[in-house]
């Protein structure tokens, strides 16, 4: 019964293509373009709002050269949120429970960052490694710390959403096997598991929310320090 | 009369007995199928989306196909979570 719990984290294959596929292509089905006209229909209105709004908030911190970097922080941000939000539907597959897609966004972008900073602007990003008015004889164990803290960020980034999402549905699934199990036997502590249930999928559809969100502002300070 | 070639009808048009010709006849290379897939979804984009006063119900018949289709994905692997005594 245990191993059962994880089967949701598999991507089952269907006429060899796994279930994968169709879960990340569905992100770019949901977004219509924009045309050509003035006023367009009430879905792109919503859609076009969103994305100036979070753009703007995203891009007030960052100087002049983070703001090459909006649509994919946008983009990034739309796909992330899209992924969390459908995972929550019945039967469906999250990939973004799959740490190897995590690590893949992530690391390449914060190595971006580095490389950026390190390219265009050496001393000042080498000068994050110590932060000002430490004491002399701190000195060299702070600057191993803050390189160590330098270089598992990639791996925070992308264990972070990991955890949360598996974390997650893990927790959705268990309190549901739990008070359907309970139904025939104890009808009112089903009804309290249903309602642990209720408020923990609420929580689930904020947490897909916010973790996206996460994901994205930590990349665009890394971003404010290098650029 | 109204002899149009048989592969040009439209599916609701074409008479059981000649479905196999217009099988045969349609386009299946990979830009047929792009193009089939996109007037597919200009269809279903502007009848339930592109409209003046479009509802939740667009998204919402779209986001039940994705559910439905998850489904049958999985369902060689879910019918074995079926209610057995011995797991």
């Amino acid at each position: 019964m245990t191993l059962s719990f994880f089967d949701q984290f598999m991507s089952p294959t269907y006429l060899g293509i796994p279930l994968m596929a169709l879960a990340l292509t569905l992100p770019w089905i949901l977004y219509p373009t924009p045309s050509a006209r003035w006023l367009n229909n009430r879905f792109l209105a919503l859609q076009g709002w969103f994305i100036n709004r979070f753009t703007q908030q995203l891009l007030l911190p960052l100087s002049l050269g983070g703001h090459k970097w909006a649509a994919l922080l946008t983009s990034l941000m739309i796909f992330l949120i899209t992924l969390n939000m459908l995972g929550l539907l019945p039967y469906t597959f999250t990939p973004t429970t799959q740490l190897s897609l995590n690590l893949g966004l992530a690391v390449p972008l914060w190595l971006a960052t580095v490389l950026i900073g390190m390219r265009n602007q050496p001393t000042h990003a080498l000068g994050h490694l110590l932060p000002e008015g430490t004491p002399g004889p701190l000195i060299p164990v702070l600057i191993i710390i803050e390189t160590i803290s330098l270089f598992i960020r990639p791996l925070a980034l992308g264990v972070r959403l990991t955890a949360n999402l598996t974390a997650g549905h893990l927790l959705i699934q268990l309190i549901a096997t739990a008070a359907f199990v309970l139904l025939p036997l104890m009808p009112m502590v089903a009804i309290l598991t249903s309602t642990v249930l209720v408020l923990l999928t609420l929580l689930e559809v904020a947490v897909a929310m916010i973790q996206a969100y996460v994901f994205v502002l930590l990349l665009s300070l890394y971003l404010q320090e290098n650029v | 009369p109204n002899d149009v070639p048989v592969v040009e009808k439209r599916l609701m048009d074409v008479k059981l007995g000649e479905l196999g010709s217009w099988l045969g006849g349609r386009d299946f290379t990979p830009n047929g199928i792009i193009s089939a897939v996109r007037r597919g979804h200009d269809r279903y984009y502007n009848k339930y989306i592109n409209v003046k006063k479009g509802g939740i119900g667009g998204v919402a018949m779209l986001l039940v196909g994705y559910v439905a289709l998850s489904y049958l994905w999985e369902y060689d692997h879910i019918k074995h979570d079926r209610w057995r005594k011995y797991h």
